[in-house]
């Protein structure tokens, strides 16, 4: 499980003042840090614990996670794009690594 | 009767007795524990969304907050959850943050959005993980200072914690 994919769906194209639905999927075992091995010994808690989007560089979503977030967490959400728009992901693990992703909606 | 039966008979008594005695101990200490593990709950829960909203009053929020969650969940592992505020969404009036909660967690805190006026909708979703049947609340923090807040109830039929 140590893969951390990001997955994400954006559309190709928009419309200038469209509200588009964005998807992002990241693998993740997401440990709560509430479950214990076979020793009974509590399984240390490593989740995701902060999402970031930001669009042109300016943050316009972003969620506080925590390890009530089901494994391999989804989040959709939504963005006005109100131009070309260089869109990134950030994923921010609980060990310190950050998983990052980009997309560009054109505006047609 | 030889005296090592004799013992043997007295040696499984007692540890009949102590088994039931154990066992009406257990349960008399169940029986006062179930309203106390609510109230531990809620008072978890007021601790959390105190943390998230500070000394603020939430007003109801029901008309304004969808809060779309299963009425039964099969599988608490994975339980969709998602929610949609009204708002405009503009520069001046929206929806900061929507803070999640679930009361019946080891930890009530399950996600909070922070929404921008470039979101162009308050509407987000994720899956979340729910130990048992329980409520699902929901607090909408507006540009204003506003908080509105709403619940759900979501029965579970398979816990998503422990392993």
């Amino acid at each position: 499980m140590a893969d951390h994919t990001p997955r994400i769906r954006v559309p190709k194209k928009a419309a200038k003042g469209d509200v588009v639905e964005i998807k992002t999927l990241i693998s993740h075992q997401m440990e709560s840090g509430q479950r214990k091995d076979k020793q009974g010994q509590v399984i240390p808690r490593e989740i995701i614990n902060k999402f970031t989007c930001a669009m042109n560089g300016e943050t316009v979503f972003s969620a506080d996670l925590e390890p009530a977030i089901s494994a391999n967490p989804y989040l959709s959400f939504y963005v006005k794009v109100e131009g070309p728009a260089d869109l990134k992901f950030t994923w921010v693990d609980d060990n310190g690594s950050v998983y990052e992703a980009d997309a560009k909606i054109a505006v047609a | 009767m030889s005296e090592s039966a004799f013992r043997a008979i007295t040696r499984r008594r007692f540890v009949v007795t102590v088994a039931a005695g154990s066992a009406a101990a257990a349960a008399l200490t169940l029986l006062p524990d179930a309203p106390a593990q609510a109230q531990e709950a809620s008072k978890k829960l007021e601790d959390a969304i105190k943390k998230a909203i500070g000394d603020k009053q939430p007003a109801d929020g029901a008309g304004v907050i969808a809060l779309d969650v299963p009425q039964i969940a099969e599988n608490g592992n994975t339980v969709p959850l998602g929610i949609a505020v009204e708002s405009p969404m503009a520069a001046d009036n929206y929806v900061k943050t929507v803070h999640l909660f679930a009361d019946g967690n080891p930890s009530p805190g399950v996600i909070a959005f922070h929404f921008t006026p470039k979101s162009g909708k308050a509407e987000a979703a994720t899956r979340m993980r729910l130990a048992k049947t329980q409520n699902v609340v929901a607090l909408a923090e507006m540009s204003d200072g506003k908080v509105l807040m709403t619940k759900a109830e979501v029965k579970v039929t398979i816990g998503g914690c422990g392993g």
